[in-house]
């Protein structure tokens, strides 16, 4: 550690390297787990959004969907702030368009925790570089 | 050597994903330290491309017939195996020609590797790096794994890549050694800690090496640091490998969190000597 770099982490400036280096791993490896990149990331957070403003209204701009990773397990965390349940009558015609017996308890809860699978399905294909 | 009362083989494979990071000082080291306990352990070099098992044993010039000649049936195991001088109860079986990565199949290296478990309390598999053919093949032979990693961001994230493979394979259990770790980088939170490194990877810890020049000497000499009993930290910490692997319960300490200074050390010495404090 440089002197620099000390008085900097004196001033509360800068972490140690290693506690960047876990938290990069960390958030990293949920996505490698995952075999999902940024990109499916963000469409999939839209179309779940999609989806669940169909129940409910909620807060677009404050809705989350990330991945985090516990003990080599990587759920997807969906924070969706509520603001009001949709009527009843969308609701139901939203149960039939996603193929459901009846419309959800409206008081539905605001968080979903989605364990993903532990691990990458075996190699996709041979041919998949990688 | 009676195959009628022992055990089966316990068949490890060394691996790590990212290259150069100690699989195949591992392999070398621990082979000789269970050979030395009296477990009868062939190591067995499936790095094929970049074979160097055979260097850091210091075996090199003995190796006659390798397994590419033992699977196309032109000579028996017992003449491809090279015994250790020194440590009779360690044989080699050596890699063959790199362009037997052409053609070897998971199903050649189970088959090998079952001839050399018959005869065997231990054999490791020394992987070559990647996550490509060599490594399914080592893989696809291998019962259980030794995954080890630096405290280094690449090597971890290699790991976490292989402990996934192993685990869709059902090779287990899979146990982490840490390798080339620096206390004092680690104290000051200038390296990722032990712990950071087993809580990322879930992962149980068998060992921890310390970064230690021994292990290049020992290198330079064709001579593995548990060969002769050398007292290094690094040598120390192989041989405590081979016992846990064993079964004894040797906890693994953490040398960022040992307390140094010669009060502390005196203190350390009064408490194991006198059991107080
Ligand atoms: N604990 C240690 N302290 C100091 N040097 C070490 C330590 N462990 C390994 N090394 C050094 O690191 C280098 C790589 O080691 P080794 O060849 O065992 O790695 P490897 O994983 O088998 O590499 P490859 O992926 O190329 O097969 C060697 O020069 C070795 O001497
Ligand atoms: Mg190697």
């Amino acid at each position: 550690m440089t002197l620099f770099d000390f008085i900097q982490r004196l001033l509360g400036r800068q972490k140690p390297s290693g506690t960047m280096a876990k938290e990069r791993l960390q958030l990293v490896l949920a996505h490698d787990r995952s075999d999902l990149n940024p990109e499916l990331l963000e469409q999939m957070r839209r179309e779940i959004l999609e989806v669940v403003q169909r129940y409910v209204e909620i807060d677009i701009e404050e809705g989350d969907v990330s991945l985090e990773t516990e003990d080599r397990v990587t759920a997807l965390v969906a924070n969706l702030p509520i603001k009001r349940a949709r009527p009843l009558p969308a609701l139901v015609a939203a149960a039939a368009a996603v193929g459901m017996a009846q419309a959800p308890d409206p008081e539905a809860q605001q968080e979903l925790a989605l364990p993903l699978a532990c691990e990458p399905a075996e190699d996709p294909s041979p041919a998949d570089p990688d | 050597m009676d195959a009628v009362t022992s055990a089966p083989a316990r068949i490890i494979l060394i691996c790590s994903g990212k290259g150069g990071v100690g699989k195949t000082t591992l392999t070398a080291n621990l082979g000789i330290a269970l050979a030395r306990l009296g477990e009868r352990t062939v190591v067995l070099d499936a790095d094929f491309g970049l074979r160097n098992l055979d260097l850091l044993l210091g075996l090199e010039n003995r190796i006659v017939y390798t397994a590419q000649e033992v699977l196309a049936e032109t000579c028996r195991l017992e003449q491809a195996l090279v015994k250790h001088k020194l440590e009779p109860n360690l044989a080699l079986l050596p890699a063959g020609n790199p362009r037997m990565l052409e053609w070897l199949t998971p199903e050649d290296m189970q088959r090998i590797v079952a001839m050399v478990a018959e005869r065997a309390d231990f054999v490791l598999i020394d992987c070559p790096a990647g996550i490509e053919d060599g490594f399914k093949n080592a893989a696809a032979a291998a019962r259980e794994a030794i995954v080890i990693t630096t405290p280094e961001v690449s090597a971890v994230r290699d790991a976490d890549r292989v402990i996934g493979l192993l685990n869709t394979r059902g090779v287990a259990p899979v146990q982490l050694v840490l390798n080339r770790v620096r206390p004092r980088m680690m104290a000051s939170q200038e390296m990722l800690g032990v712990n950071d490194v087993t809580d990322i990877l879930a992962l149980p810890l068998v060992g921890l090496v310390v970064e230690d020049e021994q292990v290049i000497v020992s290198t330079n000499r064709g001579e593995p640091l548990t060969l002769n009993g050398n007292g290094s930290p690094a040598a120390k910490a192989y041989q405590n490998i081979a016992r846990r692997l064993r079964g004894e319960d040797i906890p693994v300490e953490d040398p960022s969190k040992a307390r140094r200074g010669l009060r502390a050390r005196l203190m350390n010495k009064i408490r194991k000597t006198t059991g107080l404090f």
